[in-house]
């Protein structure tokens, strides 16, 4: 059904559909960044897609992959026409210092943030979802009217759904009590994980989590 | 102390005119310790609202980014608490589209009627929290009695009341009880008698239709662009029902009407949601009657269903078969997959990326009222102070939900 929304895009936009495919019966259009809001205006407006219902907007982090580290990933659905279409666009290029790759700070730096354009002005309620993003991932959303954290407060530093972001790390704004309990945060790094499993950090490239290698 | 009616002079009573900030929650009571609400009041009108959410995270995503598929079973009932078992199913169609594997009928018919069974819970609490918060008491009492006679059920079948855990990718933890069927049919008339006594109560009440009726409006275009979906977006006028636009599991062979509202208020969003149980009831009917007594519930395969326990503690093959389930994981295929259900709330969208291994990659969950809360603030600038907590208690924001 919605296979034809991605022809349609496709014969519009050319080369800034860099790929599509349906796996799992998902209708995906892989598209440029820069090219972001007037495909989305395009597909809200252009009656054979009518794409008013948003669904849903998030990110994915692929700190291994070379090139861009972050997939900003958005599900729309038509109301009129019952079909849906997912639209992922690939940002965050990798900075030529590698220096800078390697410390944590300058990752987080208001100016290092991945950016890409906001997409309130065609959807409103792309309002919360981006400033989730935003909180979660570190992706700056360009013309957003309030771009501040959401889920998190205000103090917290860095963005808790990078891979890179430890899960046992916590930040309180007051201090823990002391107490000769153990189990009081902050857990061990391997706390609730099953036997033998790995963190992502440890996971070495082209071996799978169990240090295997891929196929 | 002074008589009250002493006449004043002209400009003898100064009043502050400066508009006033109050914050609302998270302690009100109304708020439900979830969400706090900065308001800027002129008199009791409200100019400016900034809802704010996040008390309840809990880094949902990040926690099943270290587990097995499976052990993502206990996280995903604590998303909507009030309806666990629709989180489960959803979380299990999920990962079951990644393996390409479809349940038996059995199975389906089975996770049916627990998820319409969860989703009257769901809209009891709603109701009830919604006429408590406007002073009505006793409606909640009703609700909840009604609600107890559903958590029998489930205790009965799952062993737990609030948080089953009782989801399986590729089946359920266990088959239904052979009185299953006996306690539903029993159950489900006791409750809908409870509903109608509870309404009986509100809908003759003329302070609580004043409280509700053409409060908390909001149209059709702004509903869909907000993101919103289920039964704020139903009150609107927008016939949207997964179970009907988009049907899953067996939802097409059964009968049902998908109620809509006119107006998009408060009361439309009530009407809805009492609708909708007595639809729901009618679902648990026709699932029990179509689900057969016997028959596996769980599908075949040894890389994904556990082995019983009788062959894991005999037969060397059962016990490497749970050995590799347990440590390493089931192996989902790498990919990227986007599964939706009708939760209590509205479509509960699960977003999942495998790398190929026994552990999710990224867990992304597309919580209803986060996108129900966000219009919050459109329905109540503009109103008065009062009116936000039948607007809140209406689009029934849960905090384990929208908070992740």
């Amino acid at each position: 059904m919605s296979k034809q929304v991605l022809d349609r895009i496709a014969q519009v936009f050319g080369a800034a559909i860099l790929e599509t495919h349906s796996a799992f019966g998902d209708d995906t259009a892989v598209v440029e960044p820069s090219h972001w809001l007037e495909i989305a205006r395009f597909l809200r407006d252009d009656p054979a897609s009518s794409m008013d219902h948003f669904i849903d907007l998030t990110a994915v982090d692929y700190p291994q992959r070379s090139g861009t580290r972050f997939d900003v990933v958005l599900h729309l659905r038509s109301s009129e026409r019952l079909h849906r279409v997912r639209l992922k666009a690939r940002i965050g290029a990798r900075c030529a210092n590698p220096a800078a790759d390697a410390n944590p700070a300058a990752d987080v730096a208001e100016a290092a943030l991945p950016k890409i354009d906001s997409l309130t002005s065609v959807w409103v309620g792309a309002n919360w979802f981006e400033r989730e993003c935003f909180d979660m991932f570190g992706i700056a959303f360009i013309g957003h009217p309030d771009l501040r954290r959401i889920l998190m407060y205000e103090q917290f530093v860095g963005y808790p759904l990078r891979k890179d972001y430890p899960a046992a790390k916590t930040q309180p704004l007051l201090e823990y009590r002391q107490a000769d309990n153990e189990k009081l945060p902050p857990f061990d790094e391997h706390e609730g994980m099953s036997f033998g499993r790995k963190t992502h950090a440890d996971r070495q490239p082209g071996r799978n989590l169990l240090g295997f290698e891929e196929d | 102390m002074e008589p009250l009616d002493v006449e004043l002079e002209d400009g003898e009573l100064e009043l502050p005119n400066d508009p006033m900030q109050v914050l609302m929650g998270p302690a009100h009571p109304a708020m439900h310790g979830t969400i706090r609400i900065a308001l800027e009041l002129s008199g009791e009108t409200i100019r400016k609202a900034d809802v704010q959410i996040g008390y309840l995270h809990r880094g949902f995503e990040k926690m099943c980014e270290r587990g097995t598929w499976t052990q993502c079973f206990p996280y995903v009932d604590r998303l909507n608490y009030a309806s666990p078992l629709l989180n489960n199913v959803g979380f299990a169609l999920a990962v079951e589209k990644m393996l390409s594997v479809t349940v038996p009928e059995r199975c389906q018919h089975y996770r049916v009627a627990l998820g319409e069974l969860a989703r009257i819970c769901d809209h009891l609490v709603c109701l009830g929290a919604m006429a408590m918060e406007l002073g009505a008491f006793t409606p909640f009492l009703y609700y909840v009695k009604a609600r107890e006679l559903i958590w029998d059920v489930f205790e009965e079948e799952t062993g737990a009341r609030v948080t089953h855990s009782f989801g399986r990718v590729g089946g359920m933890a266990l088959p239904p009880t052979p009185f299953f069927k006996e306690m539903v049919r029993s159950a489900v008339p006791a409750v809908l008698a409870l509903v109608d006594d509870g309404e009986k109560l509100l809908l003759k009440n003329r302070i609580f239709l004043d409280r509700i009726e053409n409060v908390g409006v909001m149209g059709k275009d702004m509903a869909l662009a907000l993101g919103w979906t289920g039964v704020v977006l139903r009150a609107t006028g927008v016939p949207y029902d997964v179970r009907k636009s988009h049907p899953y599991m067996t939802y097409d062979r059964y009968e049902f009407e998908v109620p809509v509202g006119t107006r998009g208020d408060c009361y439309d969003r009530f009407m809805c949601r009492a609708e909708e149980m007595r639809q729901s009831a009618r679902i648990i009917e026709q699932a029990l009657d179509m689900m057969a007594d016997d028959g596996p519930v769980s599908i075949e395969d040894p890389r994904i269903v556990l082995p019983a326990k009788d062959e894991v503690y005999s037969t060397i093959e059962g016990t490497i078969q749970h050995f590799k389930i347990v440590m390493e994981g089931i192996q989902v295929p790498a990919g990227e997959c986007y599964s939706y259900t009708e939760a209590g709330n509205g479509e509960l969208g699960f977003y999942i990326v495998s790398d190929g291994s026994g552990t999710p990659y990224r867990v992304r969950i597309r919580p209803p009222c986060f996108a129900s809360t966000q219009g919050l603030e459109r329905m109540i600038v503009g109103a008065m102070l009062p009116d936000v907590v039948p607007t809140f208690g209406s689009i029934n924001m849960i905090g384990g939900e929208c908070d992740h």
